[in-house]
């Protein structure tokens, strides 16, 4: 794969804007980006830009050039990028793509979701939409129950306990109290899941991510440009892979694996060179709890049937052998769906070169994986980061 | 039913099969599968009569309710393993807390009050229809 460098990263707090138009929480986002990658605007060539539900939160589809003069300018490609929760994991792809292709040197990936407009009930209905209509939205089933089926289907067949899955919600609260752009900074045990009223049972309030506004924006440059331009980014993209599985749960003969994560992991693992024994850090897509599991199995860090104790066996924890969303995660940091996949690559690359404020649990970390899932993982983007040389 | 090669795939169509108790499925070269059938060609894929039960795969309860329900919740959804397919529907006629898995159930349709869009239901299997 071409040198890509991650020039710039940016993102908003993660919570709840209220009274902040979803344009101005790009902005905010990607002047962020822009100024820490010290490119001029007049050098992006293309915006790729992940958003869900604008259409129903904001009222507002079409939002690329909406995006585009965000960034102050329409003179570049702007395009929005739809896969659910993985359209800002997509839309980082779709940018590598282009560098990758020769077609780009200067590219803006962002992501973007506002969600707290709606009431409980329409962002269920939307977020339902990221399901088969006709299998599993016409029964009723919700996005929680989808997960929950997973779950049960997983702990059915290699065991574990509601309390594994806690242990993994009490892990990334407690990485989240030290995140300034987390949603929730505050520390909560196995009993406060456990209590915690069901949403579709076997999974409560608190195995579940919180309903989240916020933006996130990276510039990323070829390595000629950074050369060019004096350009020294600690932090490069090496691998960037996707993967497709049936929409609906009912086709696809396996409930236990996410096969659309294992072969994106797989795509980015072959393009960096790497095998997942040489991940030091990642940050995965924990929208459920159980999530997390299917995400470090898919990863290959742990086999089928290993994952869901390794939060509870300290192994994913800050001071673990591997761990895993030091920023607290969708769970504790938010999700605001669209930008997802974008915060995870702010996260990971200011974890790498040391300026997160998580940063000191990895200090010789050098290789990094970001996992973005859309739905149940019909869809995922897995990216491999390393410390530049 | 005789297997016949078939060129509806309509969903509707199929619910309506269904309903009479004339479920089926669509088996192709390498898989099979429900209506509407997106891959492959229509004309090669040879309808076949769904077993009349099937055995619960996986299962929740819902509490917050999709909003098509929110009158019926809690209600039980699961993935029901029919052999050649498998269906994913609410199941009615039992305690939601009482689905397991394992459970043998029988394919059925239903209709959301609030929309008036018609799905797959299960019921245990053995209880006398309500029709």
């Amino acid at each position: 794969m071409a040198e890509i460098l991650i020039a710039g990263v940016g993102a908003t707090d993660f919570g709840d804007h209220t009274g902040r138009t979803g344009r101005e929480l790009f902005a905010e986002a990607r002047s962020s980006a822009l100024e820490k990658s010290a490119v001029p605007r007049s050098d992006v060539d293309a915006l790729y830009y992940g958003n869900y539900m604008g259409a129903t939160a904001e009222r507002q589809s079409h939002q690329a050039p909406l995006m585009a003069s965000a960034v102050g300018t329409t003179d570049l490609e702007a395009t929005r990028v739809e896969n659910a929760c993985a359209s800002g994991g997509y839309a980082v792809a779709d940018g590598v793509r282009a560098i990758t292709s020769g077609e780009a040197d200067v590219v803006l990936v962002g992501g973007l979701e506002r969600m707290t407009p709606l009431e409980t009930e329409e962002t269920t209905a939307a977020l339902a939409r990221a399901a088969d209509e006709l299998h599993e939205g016409r029964p009723g089933l919700t996005f929680p129950g989808a997960y929950a089926l997973l779950a049960d289907a997983y702990m059915e067949r290699f065991g574990g306990s509601r309390e594994d899955l806690a242990h993994i919600a009490v892990k990334n609260h407690a990485n989240a109290t030290t995140n300034p752009k987390a949603q929730f900074q505050s520390e909560i045990d196995v009993a406060d899941v456990l209590e915690a009223p069901s949403v579709a049972d076997p999974l409560g309030v608190l195995d579940a991510c919180p309903i989240t506004d916020g933006a996130a924006a990276a510039v990323l440059v070829s390595g000629e440009y950074a050369t060019k331009h004096d350009l020294e980014p600690a932090v490069a993209i090496t691998g960037s892979g996707r993967g497709t599985e049936t929409l609906s749960l009912q086709e696809r003969g396996e409930l236990t694996r996410t096969r659309a994560a294992e072969s994106a992991a797989q795509a980015a693992y072959d393009r960096a060179e790497v095998t997942a024994a040489d991940v030091d850090v990642a940050e995965v897509h924990d929208c459920f709890t159980i999530a997390e599991v299917l995400a470090l199995e898919a990863l290959g860090f742990y086999e089928p049937g290993a994952a869901i104790t390794a939060a509870r066996d300290g192994e994913t924890t800050r001071d673990g052998t591997l761990p895993v969303n030091l920023s607290g995660g969708l769970k504790a940091k938010g999700h605001p769906v669209g930008a997802t996949g974008v915060g995870q690559l702010v996260e990971l690359t200011t974890l790498l070169e040391g300026t997160h404020p998580n940063a000191d649990a990895v200090p010789d970390a050098k290789v990094g994986v970001t996992h973005n899932a859309g739905g149940t993982v019909a869809t995922a983007a897995v990216h491999v980061l390393e410390v530049a040389k | 039913m005789s297997d016949e090669i078939i060129r509806e795939t309509s969903y509707d169509a199929w619910l309506n099969a269904l309903e009479v108790d004339e479920g089926y499925y669509l088996r192709g070269d390498s898989r099979a599968t429900v209506p509407p059938a997106v891959a492959g060609k229509t004309d090669e894929l040879e309808r076949k009569t769904l077993p009349e039960t099937g055995m619960v795969e996986s299962k929740t309860v819902i509490r917050v309710p999709h909003p098509d329900f929110e009158d019926a919740a809690p209600y039980a959804i699961a993935i029901v393993d029919f052999g050649p397919v498998t269906l994913t529907g609410q199941v009615t006629g039992t305690d939601p807390e009482a689905v397991e898995t394992g459970l043998v159930v029988e394919a059925t349709v239903l209709e959301a009050e609030a929309s008036g869009k018609r799905f797959v239901g299960f019921r245990p299997a053995g209880e006398v229809s309500d029709r």
